[in-house]
């Protein structure tokens, strides 16, 4: 009886802690969502904290700017361009790397995992230059889905070889007799029973793409800009328009939010996949 | 007939190519091209051939050089400070929290949000809320009549401040993945402590914590090398400033090479990070081996 007691107590505690956590990871979110729908006033006033008349109007302006919505369908293209291509070339170089033995295989599985710890700011410098003087593809959308294409792959051939390992070799074996060629082993075959693993890494690759900075700001100019960029030159203005950048900064969090209510489980299942099994 | 039987042959390769030619292009190349640059003197602006080779000179400048110490200096603050206190609170709430909670799915969705939303909105974010004259933070410490304070703009605070950022961002990152080892830890040696007496606190010292640490080791070593990573919120919320007081070396490798313009000096340092980076990796990839050789041992032993 005692024991019930202590122990439904102690739930209840953490229930309260629980909901004391919750409150502060959306706190901060939901000030930006909330300043996003406020007027100018609004903002400045004190009074007006929690109960206010919500207003489009910031989002009316940022969107009625050309500029703006030229930023986001860059942000658009350049994120999922390059998420196809990442998860095309990925699941096919992860594929090699599960099923075959061959000659510098082990190079390929070394260099993935170093290059995944690669600092983006690390790679500033050289991508500028070479971008700029040997590859010209400086200030052009094909240069930024290239690097991004690049980055990406690391992660996604690492996070793909644990489902591709998960296919039943005797299936394989079964098409093979049947006389299929390797490709269409891997592209009839294994493709279709690793799509929950291709949408696992689909979301981390357009989350990243999507969301990348730095490497967009050296690389891009005024028309090919994306729009994590237009955040940082709209903040060196000095007449910061508050509401309006809130509403940027909603419009940028909008697809990544939306990616994690539709798809947490496996959004956790892919982190803790790295940490739990090394 | 025999082309057909090259192709097959070759399989694997043409698999590989793609990554193998992408990745070598964008990414391995730029990396040499960094360690070569380090090697010459070349301001951005000017055309590739005016490039002159110094040698060790752009190294030798850089360690004399005083804000590259106070860079080191802000970096290993910054990486342990966010490292040893995401770690501390996110394994502290998931001992806390490892229960039957009812609705720990929507909890968990919850506090995975931080993490998914861009590096720069989050500088956003902060910048706003630190903001000296209207920011909440303020208006909630005047509220209590407390005094405002300057987050952003007092050189003692503004790391503290950016340190909380990263904080809230990235302790949901341990927090998970250490209640998900505690939730795969087996029952049979919990249930044995309970039985032999062992209080709640003896319980988690002596049979969880040491159960889970491989788990606890790796999510830290993840996290300092994301840590050393860390550019866009500091990028929003100080510049690297007041002073040089919050600038960590990705943003005073991005300072270097197109505020300063020095693209040798900026290779040079971007080298440095690098090495640090990979000495990380290289620790991890060690403690993984270590947990394969002991999980190894551990199935022969039972086996």
């Amino acid at each position: 009886m005692s024991q019930g007691m202590s122990v439904r107590r102690a739930s209840l505690a953490s229930y309260l802690l629980v909901a004391a956590l919750a409150l502060l990871s959306l706190a901060p979110i939901v000030v930006m969502i909330a300043t996003s729908l406020k007027l100018k006033t609004q903002i400045f006033g004190d009074t007006a904290a929690f109960f206010f008349v919500p207003t489009l109007d910031n989002y009316r302006a940022v969107l009625s700017d050309a500029q703006n919505t030229r930023y986001l369908g860059n942000s658009l293209i350049v994120a999922a361009v390059s998420t196809v291509l990442t998860l095309t070339f990925g699941c096919m170089a992860a594929y090699a790397l599960v099923r075959f033995r061959f000659m510098g295989r082990g190079v390929v599985s070394t260099g993935t995992l170093l290059l995944r710890m690669v600092p983006p700011a690390v790679l500033t410098v050289p991508v500028f230059t070479i971008w700029t003087y040997q590859y010209g593809l400086n200030n052009s959308l094909f240069g930024v889905i290239l690097l991004y294409t690049a980055l990406n792959l690391p992660f996604v051939i690492w996070i793909l070889q644990s489902f591709i390992a998960q296919v039943p070799q005797p299936l394989e074996e079964a098409a093979r007799i049947d006389g299929a060629n390797p490709y269409q082993v891997f592209f009839l075959v294994v493709l279709p029973l690793i799509k929950p693993g291709l949408a696992a890494a689909a979301i981390f690759t357009f989350r990243i793409a999507w969301n990348e900075f730095i490497l967009a700001l050296v690389l891009t100019n005024r028309f090919t800009r994306t729009m994590p960029v237009k955040v940082s030159l709209f903040l060196t203005e000095h007449n910061i328009e508050w509401g309006q950048i809130m509403a940027i900064g909603t419009l940028i969090a909008i697809p990544p939010l939306v990616f994690t209510f539709m798809a947490s489980r496996q959004i956790i299942t892919g982190m803790t996949a790295g940490a739990v099994k090394g | 007939m025999i082309s057909r039987q090259v192709l097959n042959r070759a399989s694997p390769y043409v698999f590989i190519a793609p990554a193998v030619l992408i990745t070598s292009i964008a990414l391995v190349y730029p990396v040499l091209q960094s360690i070569w640059l380090s090697f010459h003197e070349w301001s951005i602006g000017t055309p590739p051939d005016q490039t002159r080779f110094v040698g060790l000179e752009n190294y030798r400048w850089l360690l004399a050089d005083r804000a590259f110490w106070t860079s080191v200096g802000v970096t290993l603050v910054f990486a342990g400070a966010v490292v040893l206190c995401e770690t501390v609170l996110g394994v502290g709430l998931a001992l806390a929290l490892d229960r039957e909670l009812r609705g720990m799915s929507i909890i968990r969705t919850i506090f995975i949000l931080p993490m998914m939303v861009a590096p720069i909105v989050v500088g956003l974010i902060w910048r706003f809320l630190y903001n000296e004259q209207f920011g909440p933070l303020n208006q909630v410490l005047t509220g209590l009549g407390l005094p405002a304070m300057s987050w952003l703009s007092s050189p003692d605070l503004a790391l503290v401040s950016v340190i909380i950022a990263d904080i809230w961002q990235w302790t949901p990152f341990i927090f998970i993945l250490s209640l998900a080892a505690l939730q795969s830890l087996p029952s049979s040696a919990i249930e044995a402590a309970r039985i032999d007496g062992a209080s709640p606190w003896q319980a988690i010292v002596f049979i969880k914590l040491p159960l889970m640490m491989p788990v606890i080791v790796v999510a830290a070593l993840l996290r300092l090398i994301d840590a050393f990573k860390v550019l866009e919120v500091i990028y929003i919320l100080t510049e690297g400033g007041p002073g040089l007081s919050t600038e960590i070396l990705s943003l005073h490798i991005y300072k270097t090479a197109f505020v300063s313009q020095q693209l040798g000096r900026a290779s040079a340092l971007s080298n440095l990070l690098l090495v640090m980076v990979m000495a990380i990796t290289l620790a991890l990839v060690a403690v993984n081996h270590l947990r394969r050789v002991a999980t190894r041992r551990a199935d022969a032993a039972e086996g």
